[in-house]
């Protein structure tokens, strides 16, 4: 049992290394976590003006480009923008 | 013509002084011409890591202003042909120096020097600004944890919007044992993170605390960091030399949970 809580946990090494990525990402890119706020408050409003949004399993972050596919390996903009199914609403 | 290197880090406490001897040390141990300049006005210490603190009479301030002759400030460690500490000035802070005129000292100590080693302050205001000023190459200096990480990321792209350009990392106190058991960055995490070139990685060793306390740099000799140090030398002066196995010194549970 020991062992098995042993493999489940996370390591505090890749807990240190996720957490690092992200705040030098937006270090980085000079972006605060208020101004990022800010971001997220204007794209919601751009785009609910069109579509209904879940607002639940929105995720806006910056990032660094985890596959060089996108362009540049800098930081990303990512937004997750889940759109509410209207056919299921009904 | 020499080179200007400056040891920098952002965050206090990561081992910027106790490199900057121990590097110093160790290219004079190898022949080489070297000037140690203390930047961090009025907190010195680099005079004290390299046990000299005895022995000052003038110092970076006083050559600044011009109270006395460049060569009078110079503390000459003992034993070597051309090795000399310029120590910082205890008394006054860091407005005492500007950039051009601590661009114009190295420049000028360049011509007489193979190398100028520059300990700069922790932080990214003025005595950081001073410190790097003259400088042509930098050394990073980080340890594997979140907050010196981040602080060295900032460091690295102060030092290139600053145009120097060879900048390369050390990676200071790394336990073996911690990485192994998943609770420390690894070297490749930090060098993954960062996207920089290596130049070193100094295990944490308690032999650093015994020479400071004597007031000795260590490299050189058979301590894991001292061998650690030594190699970091030999790379400034361009040499390949393979990274140390850091595992060595675990002896039997190396052994027992080698891969």
């Amino acid at each position: 049992m020991a062992l098995a809580d042993f493999f489940k946990k996370k390591q505090s090494s890749s807990v240190a290394k996720d957490r690092l990525k992200f705040v030098l990402a937006s270090d980085r890119a000079g972006c605060s976590p208020e101004v990022m706020e800010k971001i997220k408050n204007d794209i919601i409003a751009v785009i609910s003006k069109y579509i209904e949004i879940d607002m639940d399993g929105l995720d806006i972050n910056i990032s660094q480009n985890p596959d060089s596919e996108i362009g540049s390996d800098g930081p990303v903009l990512f937004a997750n923008i889940p759109i509410k199914d209207m056919r299921s609403k009904k | 013509m020499g080179e200007v290197i400056v040891v920098t880090s952002g965050k206090g406490g990561v081992g910027k002084t106790t490199s900057t001897a121990n590097i110093g040390t160790g290219l004079a141990k190898l022949g080489m011409k070297v000037v140690l300049i203390d930047t961090d006005i009025g907190l010195r210490n680099l005079d004290v890591v390299m046990g000299l603190e005895n022995r000052i009479v003038y110092n970076l301030v006083d050559v600044i202003e011009g109270n006395c002759k460049i060569n009078q400030a110079f503390i000459k460690v003992k034993g070597y042909e051309n090795f000399y500490l310029l120590p910082s000035a205890q008394t006054r802070d860091k407005t005492s120096v500007t950039p051009e005129q601590m661009k114009e000292l190295t420049d000028r100590l360049k011509e007489s020097f193979d190398f100028v080693l520059i300990d700069c302050p922790a932080g990214i205001e003025q005595g950081f600004k001073n410190a790097i000023a003259g400088a042509t190459r930098a050394l990073v200096v980080t340890t594997p944890e979140v907050s010196a990480v981040r602080d060295a990321d900032r460091i690295i792209g102060l030092l290139e919007a600053n145009e120097i350009r060879k900048t390369q990392l050390i990676v200071n106190r790394l336990r073996v044992d911690m990485v192994k058991r998943g609770d420390m960055l690894s070297c490749d995490d930090v060098l993954e993170i960062l996207s920089i070139g290596l130049i070193g990685v100094v295990p944490d060793d308690e032999n650093i605390i015994i020479s400071t306390n004597n007031g000795e740099p260590l490299v050189g000799d058979n301590s894991m960091a001292g061998k650690a140090y030594m190699n970091i030398c030999h790379r400034i002066l361009g040499e390949e030399v393979p990274y140390l196995d850091l595992n060595k010194k675990e002896g039997f549970f190396s052994k027992l949970f080698k891969k």
